[in-house]
């Protein structure tokens, strides 16, 4: 008797009905409201056998352990700094998060981190009341210098990055820019102006077309017009970042 | 008794038209016209709220701001900013999108609303609320459906649907009645009237409202849809109501 009303990759907007019947289960972005499965955000449709999701196309960050962000400096605590996420919250960096080195008592924390300063930072700990903990301990998270920094939509994050970074060291490799893509949605781009201007423009290109299939060969194309250079066939898997 | 209705039968509405992310600093916007009425909806957040005494450590609280621009009456100016009757449609538009948004995963935080009106023909807040629904949604909010909204009324017992500025203000007896639904479950969230009207004519007339909010509901898909779909849905056309997405 269950009936699927949807199909995969459709776009859903709250309230729609995606599915009839208990044979089919209620996941992110769905609820049960009697035998139906009910959309409760905008997003596209993702069926995994049993299970009915949605991908979110729109939101601002939610804050997730493990994420690794880029946030600014906007205020000097008593022990630490507080970083805007570009999240409804901001985070607390503690003196024991920030660096290995021996903080005095009374030291003057702006040495380390002042006001209007870049940090690539990684989330140890969201709270139910969504303090946010982060620490700069650990491999590629640092104080950010030069360069320029953008802001994309959260959700597209995972398409600029691409499979295993494969987009993203497409951009680094034709550009010759570095590029940090923090998850959410702060993105840290350095190198030569102009390239850095191409490699942004290049960025909000897979924002804006983030649906597009064969999307990865599209970019290659793009990039080797702008740039006037011949990129590599992408045979190899690139390691993010 | 001769009002005019333009050509509309009783249980018509005007012509709708509605937009989706027009406002590209915003978190999520829209725009819904109706007839004349034009209401532009701007969702800011989840962010902080300040001042902190105003949080809720338990959800996040939505806030809402009705304003009519200085233009949009019928000739007089309108004073902006808040005034009683702006305070009051703010407040019920707070009211009438609550029971379906669902903030529980953003405490001590604030969604901020912002409802402009540049053009109004009665049934404003109708509008506000069509409007700003589509932008929460926009702004990827958890909600368990859309808000409709459409006023609906008499003018000497002729029942009427979506009424316009002259047929509120027709010299007779009058009742003009904002109504705002949860268009899966046909819950209502706002009920307002203003006039006079018999019990058994109040649930007529509330009755005759459903077909329009049933298409209100559609322009309001097709709109959300047509903004992230790959390929623009074509716009479905009534033969009554004369929906148009553009």
């Amino acid at each position: 008797m269950s009936e699927l009303l949807v199909k995969s990759k459709e776009i859903a907007v709250p309230g729609e009905e995606l599915a009839i019947g208990m044979d089919f289960l209620p996941s992110y972005g769905t609820y049960r409201d009697g035998d139906k499965i009910i959309a409760n955000k905008l997003g596209l449709v993702h069926i995994e056998g049993k299970v009915v999701k949605l991908i979110s196309l729109s939101g601002r960050y939610v804050p997730k352990r493990g994420d690794t962000i880029i946030g600014d400096v906007t205020d000097l605590l008593m022990s630490g700094w507080r970083i805007e996420t570009n999240s409804a919250y901001s985070a607390v960096l503690g003196m024991k998060d920030a660096t290995s080195e021996y903080i005095a008592r009374g030291a003057d924390l702006s040495q380390y981190f002042a006001i209007g300063d870049w940090v690539v930072a990684k989330i140890t700990n969201v709270t139910s009341q969504k303090l946010i903990d982060i620490t700069m301990r650990g491999p590629g998270l640092r104080k950010l210098n030069g360069g320029r920094i953008i802001y994309i939509n959260t959700n597209k994050v995972p398409r600029i990055i691409g499979k295993a970074g494969s987009m993203v060291s497409m951009i680094k490799d034709a550009t010759g820019c570095k590029i940090i893509i923090g998850q959410n949605g702060v993105v840290w781009v350095q190198g030569e102006p102009e390239m850095e201007i191409h490699a942004v423009e290049t960025i909000k290109k897979i924002e804006r077309d983030s649906h597009v299939s064969g999307l990865t060969d599209k970019i290659k194309i793009y990039l080797e017009t702008i740039t006037g250079k011949k990129l590599e066939a992408q045979t190899q898997k690139y390691p993010q970042k | 008794m001769v009002f005019k209705r333009e050509g509309r039968k009783n249980d018509e509405p005007r012509k709708i038209i509605a937009k989706v992310g027009i406002i590209p600093r915003a978190d999520g916007s829209a725009y819904f016209k109706i007839g004349n009425t034009e209401a532009y909806a701007a969702v800011y957040g989840p962010r902080t709220l300040f001042p902190r005494f105003k949080q809720d450590p338990t959800k996040g609280i939505l806030r809402c701001n009705y304003n009519m621009m200085p233009f949009s009456g019928m000739g007089n100016r309108v004073r902006p900013g808040a005034n009683r009757r702006a305070k009051e449609i703010s407040m019920v538009t707070e009211k009438a999108l609550l029971p379906v948004l669902d903030l529980v995963d953003y405490p001590n935080s604030v969604v901020d609303v912002f409802i402009e009106l540049p053009q109004t023909d009665a049934g404003s807040r109708c509008a506000g609320i069509c409007a700003a629904s589509m932008a929460l949604a926009d702004a990827g909010l958890v909600m368990k459906d859309l808000v409709c909204s459409v006023g609906v009324g008499h003018i000497d017992n002729t029942l009427l649907v979506d009424l316009d500025y002259d047929e509120e203000a027709f010299d007779g007896v009058v009742a003009d009645i904002p109504l705002a639904v949860i268009p899966r479950t046909g819950e209502y969230t706002l009920l307002q009237m203003d006039g006079i009207i018999g019990k058994e004519d109040l649930f007529k007339v509330m009755e005759l409202g459903k077909k329009t909010i049933g298409m209100i509901y559609e322009a309001q898909k097709n709109a959300l849809k047509e903004k992230y779909m790959i390929e623009p849905v074509i716009a479905k056309k009534t033969a009554q109501g004369g929906i148009k997405n553009e």
